[in-house]
């Protein structure tokens, strides 16, 4: 793995030319059919997800958007989604469980949108009830952290059973310069928040918050894309057949969850 | 009450109770934040911390709200000794929380018991904002979601009253992952059954309005809290543009259907009395 600065990776993880969700769908999966909408208010453009084939097998797939372009990016809202993105990720994710179509998530966003009409319709109870909702799937879910996993609008989609991590995607319980504006007062400290933070794919391994680290090209992502398709792939397609494998998902992902930062019952911390 | 280990709890709750009620006098008092009003203690300990000109209602201490809220005598602290590591090496956390241990009798940012309401048992996760301004970390996140596996386990309803600024920023990614936690903990919990009763008071923001305390089967709130995903400051500075009065407090997110009622501190006990009488004997999981 190259060597790189915490702050160098989230340059990276940030780069307007890294792979999207787009992008990902085209390179490895076929027929997709995109579903929009939330039949509650609207659609949102910072999600995408739909029906498609992943290796001959049908799945249910979802990812933020950002966009490629600054027209993109306006209609995909940076990738910053509001409740009604949440809530389409929910309609998909019970139509997964319903067919019985295992989950595949593509994670990259700065997180949930913070904004006045996201809060009037609910942005904490968005994501709350697709924690809930992602942790109870019967089906086996497997979520890729592949640019920025910004809060808890980047968690709530991903609450899978594996959780891979490309090398210099970063992922985070808020953005580096938030985490300083917060703790300092200065936002302009987010490359010493960024080290401090350990949001790197090798720090969160360490920490067993995610499962696996799939590598880049020397330059990063974006400057290889066919490489980092086919290392997904790899690793997706191993872990999907293992999941199918061994069944009963949801208990084995409650167990996962449920371990993140352990501490056994003598009120002394194990990790 | 014979039982020389209920007697020594007891006067335990009650040491750390009149401890807050100082705390809770000392900032209620003199005059009042909204209103500027002066109040006598004497009132304000009747008010339960409440002005009565204007109806604000002042931040309490975990350990006072429960005492309000229990039947005497019933009150039994879980996972009490429940601490997280420091597993960012944040520089000087393991002081700040020494510190803060030492000034307010709490170990973490929430309260776990169980207790009786009425004679009706229940089980009870009190957040106090005096630690960490209430924030989530890995023992928050441990706490609470042992308390939901306490009251499955023990066909208990749950009663959680929220005060938070959101996750641990200190515990980095581990506070993100204890939203996770408690959320799937919750979901199993409802599966099977169980009531939870989820009870916003000033303020509940961002990583627990995005988890626990939005997930309860009946959601109250305390009058004017503060309830919200983002912080009106994040989001003042996101559009450019300044907050409606009234943004994100208690009475607006009724207005948008998020709480099935407001209601005062005064009434609390008896409401919360209530929704257990109107569960029935099926308000712990069924079977």
């Amino acid at each position: 793995m190259a060597e790189r600065t915490a702050a160098q990776r989230v340059a990276l993880a940030r780069h307007s030319a890294r792979p999207g969700v787009c992008e990902f769908i085209q390179a490895l999966f076929t027929d997709f059919f995109e579903q929009k909408g939330d039949r509650l208010y609207g659609e949102d453009g910072s999600i995408l997800g739909g029906i498609a084939l992943y290796h001959g097998r049908p799945v249910t797939v979802i990812g933020h958007h950002k966009g490629r372009d600054l027209n993109e990016n306006l209609t995909c809202n940076f990738g910053m989604p509001h409740p009604e993105g949440y809530r389409k990720v929910q309609r998909l994710l019970r139509q997964a469980e319903k067919f019985s179509r295992p989950v595949i998530t593509f994670v990259d966003t700065p997180g949930a949108y913070p904004g006045l009409e996201a809060e009037a319709r609910g942005q904490g109870e968005a994501i709350a009830s697709t924690l809930a909702l992602m942790s109870t799937l019967n089906v086996p879910c497997v979520s890729i952290i592949t640019g920025e996993g910004g809060s808890g609008g980047a968690l709530a989609l991903a609450v899978a059973n594996h959780v891979l991590m490309l090398e210099n995607a970063v992922y985070s319980v808020l953005s580096p310069e938030g985490f300083a504006s917060i703790l300092w007062k200065d936002a302009s400290r987010s490359e010493e928040a960024a080290e401090l933070m350990k949001l790197t794919a090798d720090d969160l391994l360490a920490l067993k918050v995610i499962d696996e680290i799939i590598p880049e090209p020397e330059g990063g992502a974006h400057t290889d894309p066919q490489f980092v398709y086919q290392a997904v792939d790899k690793a997706v397609s191993v872990h999907l057949a293992k999941l199918l494998k061994e069944g009963d998902c949801a208990a084995r992902r409650y167990q996962k969850f449920r371990a993140m930062g352990k501490i056994n019952s003598s009120g002394k911390e194990t990790l | 009450m014979n039982n020389p280990f209920l007697q020594r709890r007891e006067r335990l709750m009650d040491l750390k109770t009149h401890r807050e009620s100082k705390v809770a006098q000392r900032a209620a008092s003199g005059s009042c934040s909204a209103c500027g009003k002066a109040t006598e203690k004497e009132v304000l300990e009747q008010t339960r911390y409440v002005c009565p000109h204007c109806g604000k209602h002042h931040p309490i201490g975990a350990y006072l709200r429960l005492s309000f809220l229990l039947d005497s005598g019933s009150f039994e602290e879980i996972g009490e000794h429940i601490a997280a590591p420091n597993a960012l090496s944040f520089p000087g956390y393991e002081e700040k929380r020494k510190a803060l241990r030492r000034t307010t009798g709490l170990s973490e940012a929430v309260v776990t018991a169980t207790g009786t309401l009425d004679g009706q048992r229940a089980v009870f996760a009190v957040m106090d904002s005096r630690f960490f301004m209430g924030s989530m970390g890995v023992a928050v996140g441990e706490k609470v979601t042992r308390a939901v596996e306490h009251a499955q386990q023990n066909s208990l309803p749950l009663i959680i009253f929220s005060a938070s600024g959101g996750a641990r920023m200190q515990e980095g990614i581990l506070s993100l992952m204890q939203m996770a936690k408690t959320s799937a903990a919750l979901a199993r919990f409802s599966q099977a059954g169980g009531l939870f009763i989820s009870c916003l008071t000033h303020p509940t923001t961002g990583g627990v309005t995005a988890s626990f305390a939005s997930l309860g089967d009946i959601t109250l709130a305390e009058p004017g809290a503060l309830i919200g995903f983002a912080g009106p400051r994040v989001i003042e500075q996101t559009i450019g543009q300044k907050l409606p009065e009234g943004f994100q407090r208690a009475e607006y997110l009724e207005e948008h259907g998020f709480l099935d009622q407001i209601v005062p501190r005064g009434e609390l006990r008896q409401t919360l009395c209530l929704l257990l009488r109107l569960h029935g004997k099926g308000s712990g999981t069924h079977g």
